[in-house]
């Protein structure tokens, strides 16, 4: 049984079923986010004294990411872009570079991670790290996760343009959507935990 | 945005370029203001509003916000709604407790 409006809209939501379903999958995950920035804000009005994240953490290596998560975006779109333009090979060159991307962002995580733990730094050091290991943690997962799905569209993914081209521009720019959320999420974690 | 002209993309991808611009400048100005060693109401205020900023570059243009459906923003205006009740429920019931003591 085929998937119904993978490719045309719904009639009555003018959505197809991917756009919609990503939306709502997004809306899950500010809940996701939004509860532990909720208990962030909980666990910093009731400390008796909250330290400046960049006295601990590292500003520049951060600010290097803010540089590499925002790239992976623009490249990103710019997959979907190429697809609508009905260029396969610069859209797979753009996935890619994608995933390049959030691999560096990865690596340069771990290497924060490694410096924190050679200096004794864990979670269980001070109720700070433990939040900051908490939503940095869960925001690395979803830049995992997102690495998969592009590699998967960039690699064996893609053999659906030959069959069925709109529908994988349609899936390209839904995993893109899920990218630049996990984009977004990186752009308030930057300054509420490494700043302020 | 499933059946775009070419000229349209064309049109797209100068936009992207432009908020790609806009997102650095950005965040050389979040990292600027902590420099800056502002009181921290003040920095917190101006951080957060230059996080609002960029974030909505990001939802209205790679996102397609500014062009989406009707159904897609009040599925946000429903998050958005739950994220504040969210918020909202763990301060009033530390209020509450404070109040019985």
């Amino acid at each position: 049984m085929e998937i119904p409006y993978t490719v045309e809209a719904r009639p009555d939501t003018g959505l197809t079923s991917g756009k919609i379903g990503i939306w709502l999958f997004l809306a899950s995950e500010v809940m996701l986010f939004g509860a532990l920035f909720a208990t962030y804000i909980m666990l910093r009005v009731g400390a008796p004294e909250w330290p400046v994240g960049a006295t601990i953490l590292n500003v520049p290596l951060a600010t290097l990411n803010t540089v590499v998560l925002i790239t992976s975006s623009v490249t990103m779109v710019m997959a979907w872009a190429s697809l609508m333009r009905r260029d396969l090979s610069k859209a797979r060159m753009f996935l890619w570079a994608t995933v390049a991307l959030g691999g560096a962002f990865m690596v340069i995580k771990a290497i924060e991670y490694n410096a924190k733990f050679e200096h004794h730094l864990y979670p269980s050091e001070s109720t700070f790290l433990a939040i900051y290991f908490t939503l940095t943690g869960l925001h690395a997962f979803h830049v995992l996760g997102g690495m998969v799905i592009n590699a998967y569209f960039a690699g064996p993914g893609s053999k659906l343009w030959h069959t069925n081209p709109q529908w994988l521009t349609n899936r390209v720019e839904h995993a893109g959507l899920f990218w630049h959320f996990v984009d977004l999420v990186w752009i308030f974690l930057f300054p509420v935990l490494y700043l302020l | 945005m499933e059946h775009g002209h070419v000229a349209d993309i064309d049109r797209h991808v100068r936009t992207y370029v432009l908020v790609f611009v806009s997102l650095m400048v950005l965040t050389v100005i979040t990292v600027g203001i902590y420099y800056l060693h502002l009181p921290r109401p003040a920095a917190i205020a101006l951080a957060l509003t230059v996080a609002v900023v960029k974030g909505s570059l990001v939802a209205c243009f790679f996102m397609h916000l500014i062009s989406e459906r009707r159904l897609v923003f009040w599925v946000l205006v429903l998050t958005v709604a739950f994220f504040f009740v969210l918020l909202l429920v763990p301060m009033l019931t530390s209020l509450v407790d404070q109040a019985r003591v």
